[in-house]
């Protein structure tokens, strides 16, 4: 395999961001000189220099929230269009969800997600599993057998485990095993027919509302569960005040709690559902601009570990239509670096915290979330933490992103995986090494 | 342009559309009730819920104007085949039609089809969302029977939460200066409603004895399935416009109704009899009200 030289950029190493040049030679960073004088570190013969002045080299980013719609909804995206969105966002892994058609409920169904990702060879697969067999809430799904397919994160995404004596013992069976229990948490007595967040615009459009209770309710219900059975859990896409507090609480209590929070949770309200325009439609819902403010802030503060995208593609002719008929979600990965950034007040080595290291953390992607340093796999994000720039096209097979035409700033300029060039800003169309993979 | 909603509407846009209306019905009741004013124009009626005043009064509204009418409904067209919306507004543009009238279970289609289609849109009701030609048709009627809006006092009783027609003439009526008050339990109420230009009760017998105009909402009788409140009987007890509590109110005061009425319900029998219940004469403004509408969005400048 070929080396590369990252030349004249800014490195986050463990001590901090430092000005070196990076070397990588088979799927590892092998060099981290510091302070070069230009031109001072040899150019291997055979190896590939790039300039990379003005740039931050890190590690690349993970996603612990991705709809991958393989198998069975490939008409929105499937796992190579997926994969190469994630490279174009700096991904170097993501967590499949597991609401697939069938769903990732058993072993061989885990261990497809993951082989599939090998094959394509642009970032690392990780599946994720259900917790409840079908994703039916009624018993439980195949745990060790997913568990043996590498799987650590459980979860019926989209659905709640709403059964509080199911989650029980979904967490009683795994809190020993070392499983995440991830909850998608929408109480639905509450939720049910609801569109969009609950308070002035709704009332305003008269549409039924999901309100910020649902999801406050079943997030306190489920850390009383989790401290009770002694179970790691994670809430996903936190979207409201309430549920930022209840973590803080949480882990001042010593909990083993994490979470995640959505670029569009940070940066949209739900004044934008006024336009009535399905590209504004996702659950849990665009909520109130103290929500946002208090997303934002947990993030800054570390209460809120990580982002994650809840990439979620939909065909043009499925948001074509009617808000209240709309599928909900939003895509995420190409946008989400560049969303962070220009909405987090924060350094670049917090954002990268918050999309690599943490979220490498909480999914045990072991090979991810490396500071730079010699040893480490090249699994590499290479972002331009100044360009501005304006989305106005995806690699993803779908477009369905908020984003679309909103100024940004901050821009992915390369990523690496295991040591291989798997996006080049400069260079639009499919990465070679998807189109090449088999 | 499209007519989709009364929120933010100026004053004088409404009274321009009133003045209008007032026009139309002098038209109305010549012995030949029609002017060539939109002759060789299409307007589409796109209804995909059932209705009957709504759609017909449409209907009337047009051919009073001397324009063609393509009427289209759900049940019986493709869309009971699957096709989407778009392509049935897409294909009703490309048959020629001038103008789309869209009744619509889904909060929003009306716009959807306005940013699909290039010919005017006329919200004639989505969702539990907005009505326009409703509070138009409403305040024509409150206008000729009390010669202006301004200062009028009107209680809007029962399932304000779930109406569009609540929604339309809150803005509507506020905008021609009425003071409204929502008379409703606190589960029929909006949710979250600080901004609007009303205030709130659950007690209509508070309110009862100082209001001019009591416009009562269609209690969607299958929606006591989902406990919104304990059962109609309690409901008429305590918001419906029985023999008692009309005799209660100003002898000047009047009752409406957008219809259709659940008699025993929210009114008795007794007071949609009653001459100051208004209801058929809403029915009657609403064609006056539709071709104010549909002139204004097709005809020439007047």
């Amino acid at each position: 395999m070929s080396a590369v030289l990252l030349k004249g950029g800014m490195a986050l190493a463990p001590e901090g961001p430092i000005r070196a040049d990076v070397r990588l030679r088979n799927g590892v960073v092998v060099e981290v000189r510091r302070c070069p004088e230009p031109d001072s570190t040899d150019e291997e013969a055979g190896s590939q220099a790039i300039d990379v002045s003005g740039l931050l080299v890190g590690p690349g980013f993970v996603d612990l929230h991705t709809h991958l719609r393989e198998p069975g909804q490939e008409w929105k995206e499937d796992i190579a269009s997926g994969s190469a969105a994630a490279a174009a966002g700096g991904f170097t892994a993501v967590v499949a969800m597991p609401n697939t058609d069938p769903v990732i409920d058993s072993g061989h169904m885990a261990r497809y997600v993951s082989d599939r990702g090998k094959q394509v060879g642009v970032v690392e697969v990780i599946p994720s599993g259900c917790i409840t067999a079908g994703q039916e809430g009624i018993r439980l799904a195949h745990l060790d057998e997913l568990f043996e397919s590498g799987v650590r994160i459980f979860t019926d995404d989209g659905r709640t485990v709403a059964d509080a004596g199911l989650l029980r013992r979904a967490m009683e069976y795994l809190a020993s095993r070392g499983g995440l229990i991830a909850q998608h948490a929408e109480e639905p007595g509450l939720s049910r027919d609801g569109h969009m967040h609950e308070g002035e615009v709704s009332s305003l459009l008269g549409m039924a509302g999901i309100p910020a209770l649902s999801e406050i309710l079943v997030v306190a219900r489920d850390l009383a569960l989790a401290e009770f059975t002694g179970a790691s859990y994670h809430v996903q896409h936190v979207s409201c005040a309430g549920t930022v507090d209840l973590i803080r609480e949480a882990r001042e209590r010593g909990l083993p709690v994490t979470a995640e929070v959505t670029p569009h949770h940070l940066w949209f309200t739900d004044d934008h559902v006024m336009s009535l325009h399905p590209v504004f439609k996702m659950y849990p819902p665009l909520r109130s601009g103290s929500d946002v403010e208090a997303l934002i802030r947990g993030l800054q503060e570390g209460v809120i570990d990580a982002v994650a995208t809840d990439h979620a593609p939909h065909a043009a002719h499925e948001k074509d239509v009617p808000f209240e008929e709309a599928p909900k979600g939003v895509t995420g990965l190409e946008t989400a670096f560049a969303a962070v950034r220009s909405v987090l007040d924060a350094d670049p080595r917090t954002v990268f915290e918050r999309m690599s290291v943490a979220p490498a953390r909480i999914s045990e992607a072991g090979r991810h979330g490396r500071w730079i340093e010699p040893g480490v796999p090249a699994n590499l994000a290479v972002v331009d933490w100044n360009a501005s720039w304006t989305p106005d096209g995806f690699m993803s097979r779908s477009s369905n992103s908020p984003f679309t035409g909103v100024p940004l700033t901050g821009r992915v300029r390369y990523t690496f995986y295991e040591g291989r060039m798997t996006h080049d800003a400069e260079v639009t169309g499919v990465p070679s090494s998807v189109r090449g993979s088999v | 342009m499209s007519f989709l909603t009364t929120i933010g509407v100026p004053r004088h846009e409404i009274e321009d559309l009133l003045d209008l209306a007032d026009e139309f019905n002098e038209v109305l009741s010549r012995p030949i009730p029609k002017v060539p004013a939109l002759q060789g124009k299409l307007v589409a009626n796109m209804f995909f819920e059932n209705s009957t005043r709504t759609r017909l009064s449409f209907e009337r509204a047009a051919r009073a104007l001397s324009a063609d009418v393509m009427s289209f409904s759900a049940v019986a067209s493709s869309v009971a085949k699957g096709e989407s919306l778009k392509d049935t507004a897409l294909t009703v543009e490309a048959l020629g039609a001038d103008l789309m009238v869209v009744r619509h279970y889904s909060t929003g289609a009306p716009l959807r089809i306005a940013e699909w289609v290039g010919c005017p849109v006329v919200n004639a009701g989505d969702g539990a969302h907005q009505h326009p030609t409703q509070a138009l048709l409403d305040a024509l009627t409150l206008r000729r029977r009390f010669g202006s809006i301004d200062g009028l006092r009107v209680a809007i009783v029962g399932d304000v939460r779930h109406s569009r027609v609540a929604r339309s003439n809150v803005f509507a009526l506020a905008a021609l200066g009425a003071r409204v008050v929502l008379v409703a339990p606190r589960t029929l109420q909006p949710v979250a409603f600080a901004d609007w230009p009303v205030d709130s009760t659950d007690d209509l017998d508070e309110v009862l004895e100082e209001v001019d105009v009591v416009y009562l909402l269609r209690i969607q009788v299958e929606r006591g399935g989902l406990s919104v409140f304990p059962s109609l009987p309690e409901y008429v007890s305590r918001y419906g416009i029985t023999r008692e509590r009309f005799a209660r109110l100003h002898p000047e005061a009047v009752v409406l109704h957008p219809g259709p009425m659940n008699r025993g319900v929210e009114i008795s029998d007794m007071v949609a009899a009653h001459p100051n219940a208004l209801i058929l004469d809403q029915v009657a403004n609403g064609v006056a009200a539709r071709m104010a509408v549909l002139f204004r969005l097709l005809g020439d400048k007047p």
